[in-house]
C-alpha cells in the first residue's frame, strides 16, 4: 500500500506502490513546475504587452549588451549539461562524481546569477531602474523571478552537496537529486524562453510614447 | 428673458414624475436595444426555471418516502444515454438561438452612428462628470444637455485632478486626443494626477461603458423626448463613488439651441458691491482650478478649468457637486466652507475663508448666469 | 523500505520532536489530516460569523435611503473585507476542510501524501487571514473592493490595498501548496482496485478543484505582486502616464477570478452529487456525465474571465467571443442539474437536513445559473453590469449554491466527523429560516439592479424609488443571522450528547462510512480492496435476479467492513489491532515556516527589518522540515 515516508533529507524510496506508478514527489514536481509555468506566462505576458509602451528611455536597445548576456545564458545551459551528469553519477551509486557535478552546477547557476547583478548594476548606472519606465518596471519583475528561482534552485544544490558529505546521498535516494534536476531544468528552460523573447526579439517601435 | 423660460422649462421636466435610473425603461432606441434583448431571454429564463424548478417540486412530492410504506429500496438506476443527448443538446440549441441576436446587437451597438450625429467628450473625474462640445466650444459639469432625435456619440475619457491638456472646447486637440492622459510633449506628466476606472451610466438612454485611463471608449445615447435622465457612475472610484451623478437633459431641438447659444456667451461682467468683492476673492484663489469663459486670472491669463468644473453658466444648472446637491446658497455656502464634510476625500481645499468672504463668493456665483 | 536514523538537525537545538497526538497543544504540531480539516472548518467558521456581521452592518447602512450610519470610508472597507472574507477566508477554507478531512477517507488511504505540508498549508492560510484582519487596527482596512481595480488600488492612499496584496500572496502560497498535496493524494494514494472511475464524484470534484487551483493562482499571484510593486516601489505596471495599462490589472484579476468561482462552487456540487444518492437510496443519476461536466466546467472556465469586462471596452470580437464561450459553459452545468433530476426520479425521498440542503442547493444554483446566463446577452449585460442584478446572480450560486451544499456536508459529515448527531429539529429549522432568509435578502436584489441601483454604494437617494425592496433585503440578513445562531446552538448542544455514534447511520455509499465515526489516526483498519464504484453499497446490498436490490448477510458473500480483503503487508498497513500502523509524527515546522509570512509582510509596509527576521523564520522552518524525518 502507498508508503508515506518521505521528505527530502532522509532518503526516498523508489519503489512505494502508487496508483499512478510514478513517485509521488515526482508527480507533485512535475504539478508544481506546472503552475509555475503560468507563473512565467503572466510575466512574460505582462512584458510582450509593455513592449514599446514606455513613454521615456531608457529603451532595450539602450542598455542591453547581447553577446554578454549570450555569454551568461550559455553558463546557465551548461549548469544544465552538469546536472544530468550528476544524476547519472548518483544512479550509478558514484557518490563523488555525482557531489564533483552537484558542486559545478551551483556553481555554474551562482555565475549566471553573478552575471545577472553584473548587467543589472550596468544598467541602473545608465539609468535604468524599476521605477524609470514600464520597460525598467517589467524587465526587473520577470527577470528578478527568474533569478529568484535560480537562487533558490542553488540553495537546493548546495544543500545536497553538504548532505552528501554526510552520507545522506545515495543510489537509493537518487530520486531526490532528480527532483532537483527537475526543476533546475525547468529554470533554465524559463530563461531560453526570456532571453527569446525579452533579448532577441526586437522591438519594433522603441519607445513611441504610449 | 429667454434664460428665464429656459430654465422654466428645464424645472418643468425635472418635476416629471418619472425620474427614474430604471433599465426597464428605456426612453431611446440605444437603451430600447438592450431593452429588447432582455425581455425575451428574461422569459425564455422563466421558462426554464418553471419547467426545472416544476420537475424539482414534483419529484420531491412524488418520490418522498411515506411513513406507511414499507422500505424499499429503489432500482439502481444509473443513468440513461439518451436523455443526457437530449439535455445536452437541447440547452445547446435554445443558448443558440439567444447567442445569434446577442451577436448582432454587440456589432450594432460597437458601430459608430451617422447621420446627424451630436459629439460631446465626457471626462470623468473623481467624483464629477465634466462635458466637453468640441463644435459648440462649450465646457460645462453634471448636467449633459442633449437635442431629442439625435444619436449623442460620447467619448469617455477619466482624467485626475489637474490633467494638463486644455479639452477640445477650449483650443485643445481633437478627440480622441482629448483622453490623452499624457502631457504634451515635454511637460512632465506630474499634473495628471489620479485617473481611475469610472463608467458612464444613464440607463434610460443607453447601456454603460466604462471610462478607462489608458482607452478611449466611445458610447451612443439618444432620447426620443424631453425630459431630464438620471445617471450615475456605476464602476467603483474611490470613496465618493456613491455621489458621482449626472442628469440629462434633454431638449427639443429648438430648445437645445438656444441652450448652446447661452452656454457660448461669455459671463457677464458687471458685478456690483459684494459679488465684486467676491469676484476678487475667486481670482485670487478659485481660477486655480476653475474657469470661467471671459474672465482673465491674477496674473492676465484666461482662466482655464484646471481640475474642477467650469463655473461660467453655474446658475443655469440645477444641480452641482455630482449633482447630488441643489445649486442654491445654502449648499454653495457650505461646500466652498469645508468642502470635505460635504464630499469624503475631496480634492478641492479649503481656503479658510471667513463666513463674509463665503458670502460675497457666493454673490459672485450668482451672477454666473 | 530503508529508513534513515541519523538524528536530524535542528538550528538552535531547541525543539525535540513532538509526539502527542491528543491534547489542547497537539493541534498546533499535527500532521493529521482529520485534525487539519477540522481547523479548517473551524476557522473558516469564524470568518463566517465576522464577514456574516460585516454584511448585516451594510445592510443596516442600506435598509433606508439616505443614511449616514455608516460614512462613505468605512462602507467601503465593509463591502471590501466583506467580498475579501467570503471567498478566500470562508468559502475556500470551508470547501479544504472538506476537502482535507474526507479526499484520504473516501480513496481508502491514510492521509493526504504530504501531511506536514498539509498543515503548513492551514497555518500559512490562518496566519493570511489574521494579517488582513489586523489591518483595521493598523492604519485601514483595504477598501478598494475585493477585486481591486487599478489605478484606484494602486493610488488610494490608505494603507489597506498594501494588506490586501500581501494578506492574498500568502492565502495563495497556502492554497497552491494544497492544490499540489490533495492532487497528488487523489492521483497517487488511491486504495487497490479504486480506479479513476470508481472514485466518488466528490472526489473527482476535488482533484478538479486542486488543478483549477493549481493553474489560476500564478497568475493572481503576479498580478498582486505587480500591484504590490506599483503600490511599495514605485513601479509601473498599472500607471496610465508611464504606459501602463489598469486593464492588465483586470485581465490577471479575472484570469485568475473566473475560474475561482468554480473553485468555490464544484465542492459543493460534489457535496450534492454524495448526499443525493443516499439520501434517494439509488446511484447517482449518470456518474460519467456528472464527472465530465466538472472536467469540462474546468477547462473552459479558463476561457470565459473577459465576461467579467463587457463594459471594459475591450472590442465587439473580444465580447463576442466571450459571449459565446459564456453561453457554451451553461451546457455542461445544465447536464449536471439534470442527471441530480434524474437521482431524485424514482427514488424513494427521505429528507433529512443534508437532503434538504442538497435540495435548497439545487433549487437555488438554477436561479443563479439563469440569471447568469441572462449576463451572457452582452447588451443587455452593459444594463445589468455593476448593479445589484450582478450582486444577486453570484449570492444564489455561491449563497444558494456553495453555503448551502456545504452547510448540507456539515450536517451529514458531522456523525463522522464527531461522533454525535446535529439535532433534525434544529436542523430543519436550520434550513428553512436560512433558505427564507435568503431568497428575502437576494431575491429583491434583482428589482433593485434592474430598476438602477448601482453597486458598491454607500447610499442612494430617496427619489429614485428603491427603498421598499431595500428594506426587505434588510430584514431578509437578519433572518439569515437568527438561522445561523439556529445552527451554533444546534452544533454547540450536540457535543452535549455522549460520543457514540455508528460507522454508517446514513446507510451511505462511499468509504468513509466504512471506519468508525469518529475514524482512528491511520482512518482504517485494513486498507479496503475496492471492486466497483460505491463500493461500500455493494458490500452491504446485492441485486437479485429479478433486478431487486436486497441486503448481503453479515458475513455471507459480501464483504463487511473489518472482514475485508486488505491490502498486502508492506509499507503502512498492519493488521488488526492497528497499533502497528505507523503514522507521520507531528511537527512544529510547518507552524514556524508559516509563521515567517506574515512577519515579511509587515515588514513590507511598517520596517524592512522584518522583512529579514521573517524570511530567517521561515527558512529555519523549511530547513527544521526538510532535515527531520516524517515520522521518528
Amino acid at each position: 500500500m502507498a508508503s508515506l515516508e518521505h521528505s527530502v533529507a532522509p532518503p526516498v524510496s523508489d519503489h512505494a506502490a502508487t496508483s499512478t506508478g510514478l513517485p509521488s514527489l515526482k508527480l507533485a514536481m512535475w504539478l508544481f513546475l506546472a503552475s509555475d509555468c503560468l507563473l512565467f506566462g503572466a510575466l512574460i505576458s505582462t512584458y510582450v504587452l509593455y513592449r514599446g509602451a514606455s513613454t521615456t528611455g531608457p529603451f532595450p536597445a539602450d542598455v542591453f549588451d547581447i553577446p554578454f548576456t549570450s555569454v551568461s545564458s550559455f553558463v546557465l545551459l551548461a549548469s544544465s549539461l552538469t546536472m544530468v551528469l550528476a544524476l547519472a553519477a548518483i544512479q550509478r551509486g558514484d557518490v563523488g562524481r555525482s557531489r564533483v557535478w552537484l558542486l559545478a552546477t551551483a556553481l555554474l547557476g551562482m555565475a549566471f546569477l553573478g552575471g545577472q547583478v553584473y548587467e543589472f548594476t550596468s544598467f541602473v548606472r545608465e539609468g535604468l531602474t524599476l521605477k524609470t519606465n514600464v520597460f525598467g518596471t517589467s524587465f526587473y519583475v520577470l527577470t528578478g523571478f527568474h533569478g529568484t528561482h535560480v537562487a533558490v534552485g542553488v540553495l537546493m544544490l548546495l544543500t545536497l552537496f553538504t548532505l552528501s558529505f554526510a552520507g545522506k546521498i545515495t543510489q537509493d535516494s537518487a530520486m531526490t537529486v532528480e527532483l532537483v534536476g527537475l526543476y533546475w531544468h525547468f529554470v533554465d528552460i524559463v530563461w531560453i524562453v526570456i532571453f527569446t523573447v525579452v533579448y532577441l526579439i526586437p522591438t519594433g517601435n522603441p519607445g513611441a510614447g504610449g | 428673458m429667454v434664460l428665464g423660460l429656459v430654465a422654466l422649462a428645464v424645472v418643468a421636466v425635472a418635476c416629471a414624475p418619472n425620474a427614474t435610473q430604471s433599465t426597464l425603461e428605456p426612453k431611446g432606441p440605444y437603451a430600447q436595444k438592450s431593452y429588447d434583448l432582455f425581455v425575451p431571454v428574461f422569459w425564455v429564463a422563466v421558462g426554464i426555471f418553471v419547467i426545472v424548478e416544476g420537475l424539482l417540486l414534483l419529484f420531491v412530492i412524488r418520490y418522498r418516502h411515506r411513513k406507511n410504506q414499507t422500505a424499499r429500496i429503489p432500482a439502481q438506476v444509473h443513468g440513461n444515454t439518451r436523455l443526457e443527448i437530449a439535455w445536452t443538446i437541447l440547452p445547446t440549441l435554445i443558448l443558440a438561438g439567444v447567442a445569434v441576436p446577442t451577436i448582432a446587437t454587440i456589432w450594432d451597438l460597437a458601430a459608430k452612428p451617422t447621420g446627424d450625429v451630436l459629439e460631446v467628450n465626457v471626462l470623468a473625474h473623481q467624483w464629477w462628470w465634466e462635458f466637453d462640445y468640441p463644435d459648440q466650444k462649450i465646457l460645462t459639469a453634471n448636467e449633459l444637455h442633449i437635442p431629442t432625435g439625435r444619436p449623442v456619440y460620447v467619448t469617455l475619457c477619466a482624467v485626475g485632478f489637474g490633467y494638463g491638456t486644455p479639452v477640445p472646447s477650449q483650443g485643445g486637440p481633437p478627440a480622441p486626443n482629448a483622453c490623452q492622459t499624457g502631457p504634451p510633449d515635454g511637460q512632465p506628466p506630474a499634473a495628471i494626477g489620479a485617473a481611475v476606472i469610472h463608467s458612464f451610466w444613464v440607463p434610460e438612454l443607453a447601456g454603460t461603458q466604462d471610462v478607462v485611463p489608458d482607452l478611449t471608449n466611445h458610447l451612443t445615447i439618444q432620447a426620443d423626448e424631453p425630459g431630464v435622465y438620471e445617471g450615475q457612475c456605476k464602476e467603483f472610484c474611490g470613496l465618493s463613488h456613491a455621489y458621482m451623478k449626472f442628469k440629462v437633459v434633454a431638449h427639443t431641438p429648438a430648445d437645445f439651441e438656444r441652450w448652446v447659444a447661452e452656454q457660448q456667451a461669455p459671463a457677464s461682467p458687471d458685478v456690483s458691491g459684494d459679488a465684486a468683492a467676491g469676484k476678487e476673492i475667486f481670482l485670487q484663489t478659485c481660477t486655480a482650478c476653475h474657469a470661467v469663459a471671459g474672465l482673465e486670472t491674477a496674473n492676465g491669463q484666461p482662466a482655464i478649468a484646471n481640475g474642477g468644473p467650469n463655473l461660467t453658466h453655474l446658475m443655469s444648472r440645477q444641480c452641482f457637486r455630482g449633482c447630488t446637491l441643489e445649486v442654491n446658497d445654502e449648499n454653495l455656502a457650505r461646500w466652498i466652507a469645508d468642502p470635505r464634510s460635504v464630499e469624503a476625500g475631496s480634492f478641492m481645499p479649503d481656503y479658510g475663508l471667513t463666513s463674509d468672504q463665503i458670502d460675497q463668493v457666493v454673490a459672485f456665483l450668482n451672477t454666473l448666469e | 523500505m530503508a529508513s534513515v536514523s541519523v538524528p536530524a538537525e535542528r538550528p538552535g537545538g531547541l525543539l525535540r520532536r513532538p509526539h502527542a497526538t491528543t491534547g489542547w497543544w497537539s493541534w498546533f504540531t499535527t500532521v493529521d489530516h482529520k485534525k487539519i480539516g477540522i481547523l479548517y472548518g473551524i476557522t473558516a467558521f469564524g470568518f463566517f460569523l465576522i464577514g456574516g456581521s460585516e454584511a448585516l452592518l451594510i445592510r443596516v447602512q442600506l435598509a433606508r435611503p439616505d443614511q449616514t450610519f455608516l460614512e462613505p470610508a468605512v462602507y467601503n472597507e465593509l463591502f471590501t473585507m466583506h467580498g475579501i472574507t467570503m471567498v478566500f477566508l470562508v468559502v475556500m477554507p470551508l470547501s479544504a476542510a472538506f476537502f482535507n478531512y474526507l479526499l484520504p477517507l473516501m480513496i481508502g488511504a491514510r492521509d493526504v501524501v504530504f501531511p506536514r505540508l498539509n498543515a503548513f498549508s492551514y497555518w500559512a492560510f490562518l496566519f493570511a487571514g489574521l494579517f488582513i484582519y489586523s489591518s483595521w487596527f493598523l492604519g485601514g482596512a483595504p477598501n478598494g473592493g475585493w477585486f481591486g481595480y487599478a489605478p484606484n488600488s494602486v493610488t488610494d492612499p490608505s494603507v489597506g490595498m498594501t494588506f490586501y496584496a500581501i494578506g492574498l500572496l500568502i492565502a495563495g502560497i497556502a492554497s497552491t501548496v494544497s492544490a499540489v498535496n490533495l492532487a497528488v493524494t487523489v492521483l497517487n494514494m488511491r486504495a487497490p482496485g479504486m480506479t479513476l472511475f470508481r472514485m466518488p464524484v466528490f472526489v473527482w470534484m476535488g482533484l478538479v478543484v486542486q488543478l483549477l487551483l493549481a493553474f489560476s493562482l500564478p497568475v493572481i499571484t503576479i498580478g498582486l505582486t505587480e500591484l504590490l510593486f506599483d503600490r511599495l516601489f514605485g513601479t509601473h505596471f498599472f500607471d496610465v502616464a508611464a504606459g501602463g495599462s489598469p486593464v492588465l490589472w483586470q485581465h490577471l484579476f479575472w484570469l485568475f477570478g473566473h475560474p475561482e468561482v468554480y473553485i468555490l462552487v464544484l465542492p459543493a456540487m460534489g457535496i450534492v452529487s454524495e448526499i443525493l444518492p443516499v439520501f434517494a437510496r439509488k446511484p447517482l443519476f449518470g456518474y460519467q456525465f456528472i464527472v465530465f461536466s466538472g472536467i469540462a466546467i474546468g477547462f473552459i472556465g479558463f476561457g470565459v474571465w473577459a465576461h467579467h469586462m463587457f463594459a471594459v471596452g475591450l472590442g465587439p470580437v473580444a465580447n463576442t467571443a466571450f459571449a459565446v464561450s459564456t453561453m457554451i459553459i451553461a451546457i455542461p452545468t445544465g447536464v449536471k442539474i439534470f442527471n441530480w433530476l434524474g437521482t431524485l426520479w424514482n427514488g424513494d425521498l427521505r429528507f433529512a437536513t443534508p437532503m434538504l440542503f442538497s435540495i435548497g442547493f439545487i433549487a437555488m444554483f438554477v436561479i443563479g445559473g439563469l440569471s447568469g446566463v441572462t449576463h451572457a446577452v452582452v447588451p443587455s449585460d452593459y444594463q445589468q453590469t455593476d448593479t445589484y442584478y450582478i450582486v444577486a446572480h453570484f449570492h444564489y450560486v455561491l449563497f444558494g449554491g456553495a453555503i448551502f451544499g456545504l452547510f448540507g456536508g456539515i450536517y451529514y459529515w458531522w456523525p463522522k466527523v464527531f461522533g454525535r448527531m446535529l439535532s433534525e429539529t434544529w436542523g430543519k429549522l436550520n434550513f428553512w429560516l436560512m433558505l427564507i432568509g435568503f431568497n428575502m435578502t437576494f431575491g429583491p436584489m434583482h428589482i433593485l439592479g434592474l430598476q438602477g441601483m448601482p453597486r458598491r454604494i454607500q447610499s442612494y437617494p430617496a427619489s429614485l424609488g428603491l427603498s421598499f425592496w431595500n428594506m426587505v433585503s434588510s430584514i431578509g440578513a437578519f433572518v439569515i443571522a437568527i438561522s445561523v445562531l439556529v445552527f451554533l446552538i444546534n452544533a454547540i448542544s450536540s457535543f452535549r450528547k455522549p460520543k457514540q455514534m455508528e460507522a454508517d447511520p446514513w446507510d451511505a455509499r462511499t468509504l468513509e462510512w466504512a471506519t468508525s465515526s469518529p475514524p482512528p489516526e491511520y482512518n482504517f483498519e485494513e486498507i479496503p480492496v475496492v471492486h466497483s464504484l460505491d463500493d461500500l453499497w455493494h458490500r452491504k446490498y446485492a441485486e437479485t435476479e429479478g433486478g431487486r436490490v436486497v441486503p448481503v448477510a453479515a458475513g455471507g458473500s459480501g464483504e463487511t467492513p473489518s472482514a475485508g480483503e486488505h491490502a498486502g503487508g508492506d509499507g503502512g498497513a498492519g493488521h488488526g489491532a492497528g497499533h502497528a500502523i505507523h503514522m507521520p509524527s507531528p511537527s512544529y515546522f510547518p507552524l514556524i515556516a508559516a509563521a515567517g509570512f506574515p512577519i515579511v509582510g509587515y515588514g513590507l509596509i511598517f520596517g524592512r527589518p522584518a522583512i529579514v527576521l521573517g524570511l530567517v523564520i521561515t527558512l529555519a522552518g523549511f530547513f527544521g522540515w526538510a532535515m527531520e524525518p516524517s515520522s521518528e
